[in-house]
This record gives structure tokens, C-alpha cells and sequence, in this order.
């Protein structure tokens, strides 16, 4: 079908604001948090209610249009890239909270609903929704599902797996599914799980029941400081070994202390090789005995330093530090490329070795920030794309980073996806079979293959192209958003 | 090992659908789930392949062969305090971890902890095909491809034999102690779900005979100042009575008579069903002893007019109306997902529902 056609049929019932298609209107869609891939949609459509919801993919499956589902648009593997010839679907307007019950501990929300707003609209009752990724103050939950997010307190509280019980879905042929259920578990395959994490390829959810968490009486924090790395990676093995699961444990090195310390003034001892920080939470009683404990781990550990946050505002300055550090990577080089891979905890020396020589190899320098508890790594390599050369220097060394946590038994990616950025390294982390099965669970859902085409799973055809994350000082789609 | 693999593919291969496979760990839930149509199915024992793989207790993760045995894992788990939190059943000493992960089964410390399909990482399987496939890993985060590792869990085997599980552990409890306290079972509900709002140290709850009982896990000051807000007559044998429930052999489930198993929003007052119950899960979970004259229709719908399903979970005799039926869109979306991993329909087929 033509464009103007698919917008006159759009617009039968859909409100002429609703549906963009004239070049500047669709301008803020041709790229979400990952802004060195750009494509302009055919048309942006932004439902309001579910019905608009069906009746789109109802026509985008009779007329065989792709249809790419986007949420706040903060995601950082280019999920919610735009296809050419397709309908972008925006679910930004579907934003209320249906239902809160405190006494059941949830929240029916819509798609567009940002993660913090439930927060905040549970926080009267003593509760939060607990997965909290970086940009939380402006993803949408529907983005979270769809990306399975986590964030610092996730080796603790859990993933958005963990953490929803039910999700409505419109598939691309326009029926519903009702996945999941108000009690624990639900009756057949776990489609909640199949649908947390895929990245907007299965079907488009509509509403979804989160589990509210109780707010902890206190939380305090533990920043330790080491002259080996590997002595603080020991700390971390030395903090679990003793049966204690900090609500966060964070490990920055000599490179990344010593960017952000200027930028946040956290009181970082930057002669340190590696800082820690470990916090606990719970009741009064727990985080005092824990804290205590943690303190002597760190001594034997060997840390060099320990302080303990006395208040709020000591433990929030600790903190700072440690979310600033991608924004400083974009203060000391004008380009960084942020990396996700996710490791056995034990295999950090070796990877951060490897890290070190590729990056001597390459001439490049790399900062690393990483989620110590949960194995997640960010090496943020530095480099400047007016180099000639330089940006596939740097994306060859990326790869390089990407196949070490794949050779040591870990993941391309703990937390921002597949989408359009990673898409290569999933060829060398899956078989033929294996691919070939997630192609099958996609067909299940979607055997019209139109829902987001050409994310998350390679066609083995394409197995040989590479891609990443860019961000370029000052084109960076979010800047005000803290990532971590 | 990898000659009990080839072997098992081998027998995959060279199944036909009219001689389908009943596979089979430690045979503890040999009661649980639909009857496998027709008389000519083969069993396929999967209690040879067994072992821990690895396991590593500062990494919190552990990786075992399907046909390990629970008892096994867990006192290699209980040597380093650390436990499979979700608590899974037993049944009998012959429970295996593939069993328990192909089952889906949780037990009381899943409320505050998470289910067995929240601490599954990775697992190794081989579907329909016979191929060797592997999902997940065995690191805490990963989002690369479909979550199919989780999907496997609760699908009784019906989309792939599952080799190897990887799974997140958590350390023990420092301490934990068991109390009771009498009420009725409105006041009992209303009571867990008010604690469930507040961050207390509660790890179980079980209520039945009009007794409510609490178990608290955690710092010994935090249980201390958690048992203090709280109240409550300490029970001696905590353990004995938890593994009880877990396990089933609490007289609770001693009638013969049929049992059922609802899962529902936790908020939701005492059923009007006949028979007995006792409630699990702060209220999630609530156990029905009745007759069987019973119409399945009237559990099936007070279980979804509570938002959940019910689960016929013993019923003495082989049935094929086990599990809670699915919406026509939902079924189909099934239906295909098991084409895909078993075309020829020869894994446990039925065993979960009639049409996959």
C-alpha cells in the first residue's frame, strides 16, 4: 500500500495529530538512545487507547507494513530503530496507571507509563517498583519489558522478570493474549518470561501488572578502596562468600575515579586501582549488622581504604560518582562506546587484562565501570571519530571485548540489549540450531515476521556485518539522563 | 558423559510419533500432570545423565546435570550455606533437579525469594529433533536472545529433554525462626498481606486449622526485631514443619481425597469451595482437599475469578484435565511454540495439555 493511502486509512480513527508522516514530524523518531544509527519512518503513529493499538496492527498485517514499536525511546541497542518502508508505534500516549493496590502490593500500568512514575505514585503507601535502570526518570515500563532491564539493585531485587506478573499483548494480527495472572505463577508456557526481553518482536504489550516492593527502612553504603584490581575483585567474592547480597556493588577503575572525581567531587581516593562501592538495605537492625560486616571484609580483603556512608546525603555523594561515569566519558574524549558484556565474576583479572592490552594494542584508552555484584561490565572505550581510522579501531576492539566475555563463559550483553548493535555477536555466541529456534519462537507469535524485522536475531545470512554503540559528545540523544 | 547424550539423541531420533516418549527423572512426580495418551509410549530415563557440573559459591551459580539428584545438590549447596532458595519439593528422595525444573514446582520460601523459573540461568536441552541446544548461561544478567531457558520451565517436558541447569543460589540464612499465632482465616489473610507491605525478614507463611505460621529469616537482630513487632509463639522443629508442607506430608494432605491447587492474587478472602484448605504464599497459594464429585468447572472458576488458575494437582487416578485451560489465542501461541521444538510431537506429549 501506499504511504498517503496507509495515513488516510489511519487517520479514519486515529486523531490527525496522531499520525505523523511529513519530514520534520518524524525527525525525533529516526533514532532512539543509540544515535549513530538513524533511519526515518515511513509514518509515526501514537495510539491512545488499546483499540487504536489493534486496529493498527490489524491494518500493518492486512497491508504487510513492518511495524517497529518504540516506547520513551532511551534504549541503547537500537531496538526501536525505524524501519524505511514501516510504521513506527509509538505507545508514549498509552500512559496511565489503571490500578494501584497497595494491599496486593501492585500496579496494572499501560506501556508508557515512565519506570520512576510508579515509584512515586506507590510511595504514599511505603512501596517502589524496584528495578531501576539508569534513565529511569524517563523510560517507559513497556521499554523495560521489552529490554528485560535491570539496574544497580538488580543482584538483590531482581530484573523486570522478576519483577511483573502480568502482561496484556496485541499480537500483529490483532488478538489478545493475557499472559500471566494476580497469583504467583500461571497456567502453560511461561510466555512472561519468553515476552521480558524481546525487544518488541513478539507482540505489543498493552498494560502490565508490576509487583510493588516494600521501601527499606534503611540503606547505607560502603566504599572501599584497593591498589589491585584483583584484590577487589577477591573483596566482592570475599562480601557473597559470607552469605551477605548487598542491595548494590559497584567497581570502578584508577581511569574512571579519576574523570568523575573531578566532575563530582565523591571523595574518591584516586591513587586506588579500583573503588567499591557496597550497599546494603533492609531494617535498621539488618543494615547495622550488615555494614559492620562488610567493613571487616573489605579490611581483609585488604582495601586500603574504608569509609562508611553516615547519612543520606554522604551515601547519595558516593553514589554520584559512580552514576557520572558515562557523562565523563564524554567530558575527557569527544567520542565514547559503551560495551555490556556480562562475565563470571572470577574472570574479571583475566578480562580486565585482556582489556588493558587490546586497549595498548589499539592505542585507545577504555574505562571500566562495572556491576561487580552480577558480573555485568561497561568498558566505555575513548576515542575520537575525526581520526580517520579511529571508530574502527574502535569497533574491531569492542568486538574483541565482546568475544573475550563470550570465550569466558559470559554474555554480549546483561542489560541494553541485542537491537540493531549487537546483533553480529549473536552469531558467535549461538549455534545454527540455536538461532534457528529463536527464529521458531518468533514465528509463534509472529509468523507474518513484520513486528520489528531485522533486531535481536540475526538471519545467518547476516552473520558476517558488524555494529555498536557511538556516542558522539554532544549528539547524544539523552544527555540529561545519568547512565550507569 | 557425553555418551549419555549421544545415546538420549539417539532415542530421540529414532522415535516415531505413533510410540511416543515418557521422560522420566527420579519418578517423584509421577502423579503430577496429564495421563500421556495410548498405552505404546517408551519411557525415556533421563537419571543417567547426573552430576554437578560446576558450581562456584562466590559466583552464586551452579550447573548440574538433569538427573542429579536434589538431595544431592542441596547438601552440596548446604556445605558452602548456601540453598536452591525457591524451595523445591521433594516428593520423594528420587527427585531430580530436571524433574523440578521441567515441573516448575516451588515451595514455601518462593513468596519472599522468587520461583525456580526466577533462579534459572542457562540450561542445555534437546528438542524434538535430538539436537544439543544451549539458552542462557551462567551469568546473572544476559539478554542476548529469547529467554528460552525459562520457557522450559513448568513445560513437563513437552518442549525438549533438559540435560543441564544452570542455576543462581543464595546464601542460607543466618538465622531463622518459626512462629504461630491464632486467628481465622480472614484475619489471616489480611494479616500476611499487611506484613508482605512492610520490609520484614518473613520468608513462609502458612495458614490452616487457624493457625498462622511465620517464619523469619535473615540477621539474627533483624529476626529478633522482626519477632518483637510481630508476635508470636516460637515452634521448636521449624524445619520439620516447612519441609512438611513443602514435601506433603503434613496431615493437611493425607485425605487420598483430591487435591487442588489454586494460584490467585493474595488479597483474596477464603473461598467458598467445599472441602478443606490451607494457604501458602502469603496468601498466593491456597490448597483445596475435596471431593472428587466436585465439577472441575467450579474450582477452574473460582481460581480465575481470583485472577489465577487451579491446578488439579493430585487426583489418584490418571486424568487429562490436570492443568487450568488456556484461551483459544493462548493455546495457539502454544500449540506452535511446540511444533517448533518438537514437530513429530514425541516428548511427553499431553502431558501438559491434550492438544500440545
Amino acid at each position: 500500500m501506499q504511504p498517503l493511502e496507509l495515513v488516510s486509512e489511519l487517520s479514519t480513527f486515529l486523531p490527525t495529530e496522531s499520525v505523523l508522516y511529513q519530514g520534520e514530524d518524524l525527525r525525533p523518531y529516526e533514532c532512539d538512545g543509540l544515535s549513530a544509527y538513524r533511519q526515518t519512518p515511513m509514518i509515526v503513529v501514537l495510539p491512545q487507547t488499546e483499540e487504536e493499538v489493534i486496529k493498527i496492527l490489524q491494518i500493518c498485517h492486512r497491508t504487510k507494513t513492518p511495524v517497529v514499536p518504540r516506547g520513551a525511546g532511551t534504549g541503547l541497542s537500537g531496538g526501536a530503530l525505524p524501519h524505511e518502508s514501516g510504521v513506527l508505534l509509538s505507545l508514549t500516549k498509552l500512559k496511565k496507571i489503571l490500578e494501584l493496590d497497595p494491599a496486593s502490593r501492585t500496579a496494572r500500568v499501560q506501556p508508557g507509563v515512565r519506570n520512576l512514575a510508579i515509584s512515586e505514585a506507590a510511595a504514599p503507601y511505603g512501596l517502589y517498583y524496584a528495578p531501576d535502570p539508569s534513565s529511569q526518570i524517563a523510560c517507559s515500563i513497556g521499554g523495560n519489558v521489552a529490554e528485560n532491564s535491570g539496574g544497580v539493585h538488580c543482584l538483590k531485587y531482581g530484573l523486570t522478570v522478576h519483577n511483573i506478573l502480568e502482561l496484556r499483548v496485541v499480537t500483529l494480527s490483532g488478538e489478545i493474549l493475557e499472559i500471566g495472572g494476580s497469583g504467583l505463577d500461571a497456567a502453560g508456557y511461561d510466555l512472561l518470561a519468553i515476552m521480558t526481553g524481546s525487544e518488541g518482536m513478539l507482540g505489543i504489550v498493552t498494560e502490565i501488572v508490576v509487583k510493588l516492593t516494600p521501601s527499606a527502612e534503611k540503606a547505607q553504603v560502603v566504599m572501599a578502596a584497593f591498589d589491585d584490581i584483583r584484590k577487589a575483585g577477591d573483596a566482592v567474592a570475599n562480601v557473597i562468600g559470607a552469605g551477605i547480597i548487598p542491595a548494590g556493588m559497584e567497581m570502578m577503575d584508577r581511569i574512571t575515579t579519576r574523570a568523575v572525581e573531578e566532575y563530582v567531587h565523591a571523595g574518591y581516593n584516586l591513587e586506588a586501582a579500583a573503588i567499591l562501592l557496597c550497599e546494603s538495605d533492609g531494617t535498621v537492625e539488618e543494615v547495622a549488622d550488615e555494614v559492620l560486616r562488610i567493613g571487616e571484609i573489605m579490611r581483609q580483603s585488604g582495601a586500603i581504604e574504608i569509609k562508611t556512608s553516615r547519612d543520606e546525603s554522604e551515601r547519595l555523594r558516593f553514589w554520584a560518582g559512580r552514576k557520572a561515569a558515562f557523562p565523563a566519558a564524554g567530558r575527557v574524549s569527544p567520542d565514547y562506546y559503551c560495551m555490556d558484556g556480562t562475565i563470571p565474576r572470577k574472570k574479571l583479572a583475566f578480562v580486565l587484562t585482556g582489556i588493558e592490552r587490546l586497549s595498548s594494542e589499539y592505542g585507545l584508552r577504555c574505562m571500566n565501570v562495572f556491576h561487580a555484584g552480577d558480573g555485568n561490565l561497561h568498558p566505555l572505550i575513548l576515542y575520537d571519530a575525526n581520526q580517520p581510522g579511529e571508530l574502527q579501531k574502535t569497533e574491531e576492539f569492542g568486538a574483541k571485548i565482546l568475544e573475550m566475555c563470550i570465550d569466558v563463559g559470559g554474555t554480549i550483553t546483561g542489560e541494553h540489549g541485542v537491537g540493531i548493535e549487537k546483533i553480529n555477536q549473536m552469531c558467535s555466541q549461538f549455534t545454527r540450531h540455536e538461532l534457528e529456534m529463536f527464529h521458531s519462537v518468533k514465528a509463534a507469535f509472529d509468523p507474518s515476521g513484520l513486528l520489528n524485522p531485522g533486531k535481536a536475531i540475526p538471519t545467518l545470512r547476516r552473520c558476517a556485518e558488524h555494529g555498536a554503540m557511538h556516542v558522539h559528545r554532544g549528539d547524544e540523544k539523552f544527555p540529561e539522563l545519568p547512565r550507569f | 558423559m557425553q555418551d549419555v547424550i549421544d545415546r538420549l539423541a539417539d532415542t530421540i531420533r529414532a522415535t516415531h510419533p505413533e510410540s511416543p516418549l515418557c521422560i522420566r527423572g527420579g519418578a517423584s512426580k509421577d502423579f503430577y500432570g496429564n495421563r500421556i495418551p495410548g498405552r505404546d509410549h517408551n519411557l525415556l530415563d533421563a537419571s543417567g545423565y547426573h552430576g554437578i557440573v560446576s558450581y562456584e559459591p562466590t559466583e552464586l551459580v551452579v550447573t548440574a546435570r538433569a538427573g542429579t539428584l536434589l538431595i544431592d545438590l542441596e547438601s552440596e549447596l548446604l556445605a558452602n550455606r548456601q540453598m536452591l532458595a525457591f524451595d523445591p519439593p521433594h516428593f520423594t528422595e528420587s527427585a531430580t533437579i530436571g524433574g523440578c525444573v521441567a515441573a516448575g514446582l516451588s515451595g514455601p520460601r518462593r513468596s519472599s525469594a522468587g520461583s525456580v523459573r526466577d533462579f534459572v540461568l542457562g540450561v542445555r536441552m534437546l528438542d524434538g529433533r535430538g539436537d544439543d541446544l544451549h539458552f542462557g548461561g551462567q551469568v546473572m544478567k544476559n539478554v542476548a536472545g529469547y529467554d528460552v531457558s525459562r520457557l522450559m520451565v513448568g513445560s513437563m517436558g513437552t518442549l525438549g529433554l533438559l540435560l543441564e541447569i544452570s542455576l543462581k543460589v543464595l546464601p542460607r540464612p543466618s538465622v531463622e525462626m518459626t512462629v504461630t499465632l491464632q486467628m481465622n482465616e480472614r484475619d489471616a489473610i489480611e494479616r500476611m498481606n499487611h506484613w508482605a507491605g512492610k520490609p520484614l525478614p518473613i520468608s513462609a507463611t502458612c495458614f490452616y486449622n487457624n493457625t498462622l505460621t511465620v517464619r523469619l529469616s535473615g540477621a539474627e537482630p533483624a529476626v529478633r526485631a522482626a519477632h518483637l513487632k510481630m508476635g508470636g509463639e516460637r515452634l521448636d522443629d521449624g524445619d520439620a514443619f516447612w519441609r512438611s508442607v513443602r514435601d506433603q506430608t503434613h496431615p493437611f494432605f493425607q485425605s487420598g481425597r483430591p487435591l487442588w491447587r489454586l494460584s490467585i492474587k493474595s488479597t483474596t478472602p477464603q473461598l467458598s469451595l467445599p472441602g478443606q484448605q490451607l494457604t501458602e504464599w502469603g496468601g498466593s497459594l491456597r490448597w483445596l482437599i475435596t471431593d472428587p464429585d466436585l465439577p472441575h468447572e467450579d474450582v477452574r472458576k473460582a481460581a480465575k475469578s481470583a485472577g489465577g488458575h487451579a491446578t488439579l494437582f493430585r487426583c489418584g487416578k490418571p486424568s487429562m484435565d490436570v492443568f487450568h485451560p488456556l484461551s483459544p489465542a493462548m493455546m495457539l501461541v502454544h500449540r506452535r511454540l511446540k511444533e517448533k521444538f518438537d514437530p513429530l510431537r514425541i516428548l511427553n506429549p499431553g502431558r501438559l495439555f491434550p492438544e500440545l
